[in-house]
């Protein structure tokens, strides 16, 4: 192999650099996120549906909401303990979780997802 | 084949017979069925909302103030340049209103007065036909609904409404009001902290307040101009012969926009 010192060298500096990230990290879990209840979510104890199935499946749930409010005028949804919620984004569930980047984005960045809907629904203003 | 030339006449004779007596046979069995499938939708269901514009009763300042309403109720944005506008209410001269209804000898008032203007709901909406994702489409109770979600900002349906309802978004409407002159335009953008704005490419126009149907409230326009003159505008269902616009159309002549086009409007124009 001619310049074979050169190439071994290289190849080691190149597969050290792209292993650098990997020991730069090691054993430092990403911390998980811990999303933020408001005040007055706390107060509420319950969402629309019980947190478990919301953690898991809130988007399912958004999906569903957005697609019968607009396409079947059905805007309001009974709970299962009976209270009838208005479905909206902006005016129900940030009522509640009015602290959308320590309650939203937690998880959504956590997880690298850019859900759209801040596109157009309006995130209220939060108190620093 | 066992079919000779005198039954094959016979079964011909006979099925020509049903063919040109078909549609009336199923009028006599089953009457209304057929005209319901053959119309766009079918009117006997729900409701069917019109409104009922009075222009004697409309000034530029009523009107002035009616969009205002609109456009704040639905974070409209000012955009200050015609070629972007956006509008889901908004003023027109005589001529581009009632376009071939003009002639020489009609009055100043009427040819140089505007007129109110906003999406027609028509019961044979054009747009609807040709939207290629759906996201625009007629309600069961007539209303030409629009579903953000779903618009891929094709245009098509600018391009399909003969009375220019709709308008698109050219930029994320938030983004371009950061500029400094527009911000002056539209100082407390979004006006309505309840009602989502819209997004860089979608179309958008009057839903004839949808939302606020939901809600058991009357349209904003409607609420607005009637807070300052009785019965400018009047909202209410077609189908109920009883209801304050089909009272209003009973009582006085009115017209619509470009009714040639066969769209059948149901905004109509007290004259």
């Amino acid at each position: 192999m001619y310049d074979g010192g050169k190439i071994i060298t290289g190849l080691i500096i190149g597969i050290g650099l792209f292993l650098f990230p990997f020991y730069y990290n090691a054993g430092k879990a990403a911390k998980a996120p811990d999303p933020e209840l408001t005040p007055k979510a706390k107060e509420a104890k319950v969402c629309v549906m019980e947190k478990a199935y919301m953690t898991a499946n809130h988007f399912s749930l958004l999906d569903e909401w957005r697609h019968t409010v607009v396409r079947d005028s059905n805007r309001y949804f009974t709970a299962e303990n009976g209270k009838v919620y208005y479905k909206s984004l902006q005016v129900t569930c940030l009522d509640c979780h009015s602290n959308k980047s320590k309650f939203c984005d937690q998880c959504h960045n956590y997880m690298d997802v850019n859900p759209y809907c801040w596109d157009c629904h309006i995130v209220p203003e939060e108190k620093k | 084949m066992g079919l000779d030339r005198r039954n094959f006449l016979k079964i011909a004779g006979l099925s020509a017979l049903f063919g040109l007596g078909g549609k009336a046979a199923v009028d006599i069995f089953a009457p209304g069925e057929l005209e319901a499938s053959m119309e766009a939708v079918p009117l006997t269901e729900g409701k069917r909302w019109a409104m009922v514009i009075d222009i004697q009763k409309m000034d530029e300042e009523l009107m002035n103030k009616v969009t205002k309403a609109c456009h704040r109720e639905h974070n409209v944005p000012d955009l200050g340049n015609p070629k972007e506008e956006i509008k889901w209410i908004w003023k027109e001269d005589y001529e581009h209103s009632f376009p071939g209804q003009q002639h020489h000898y009609i009055g100043d008032d009427f040819k140089q007065g505007s007129f109110l203007l906003l999406c027609n709901h028509c019961s044979n909406p054009p747009c609807c036909r040709v939207c290629p994702t759906q996201a625009t489409w007629q309600r069961e109770d007539g209303i030409v609904m629009m579903d953000q979600h779903r618009c891929i900002g094709c245009r098509f349906c600018m391009a399909a409404c003969p009375f220019g309802a709709r308008s698109f978004n050219w930029g994320d409407p938030r983004r371009v009001l950061r500029k400094e002159d527009l911000k002056k335009l539209n100082p407390d953008y979004p006006t309505n902290r309840d009602y989502p704005t819209r997004s860089k490419g979608v179309v958008e126009k009057c839903t004839f307040c949808a939302e606020r149907l939901a809600k058991g409230q009357i349209p904003a326009c409607v609420e607005a101009a009637n807070k300052v003159k009785e019965n400018a505008l009047t909202f209410g269902d077609l189908a109920d012969p009883d209801s304050d616009v089909r009272a209003v159309l009973r009582k006085h002549y009115s017209i619509r926009r470009k009714p040639e086009l066969g769209t059948e409007p149901n905004v109509f124009y007290i004259v």
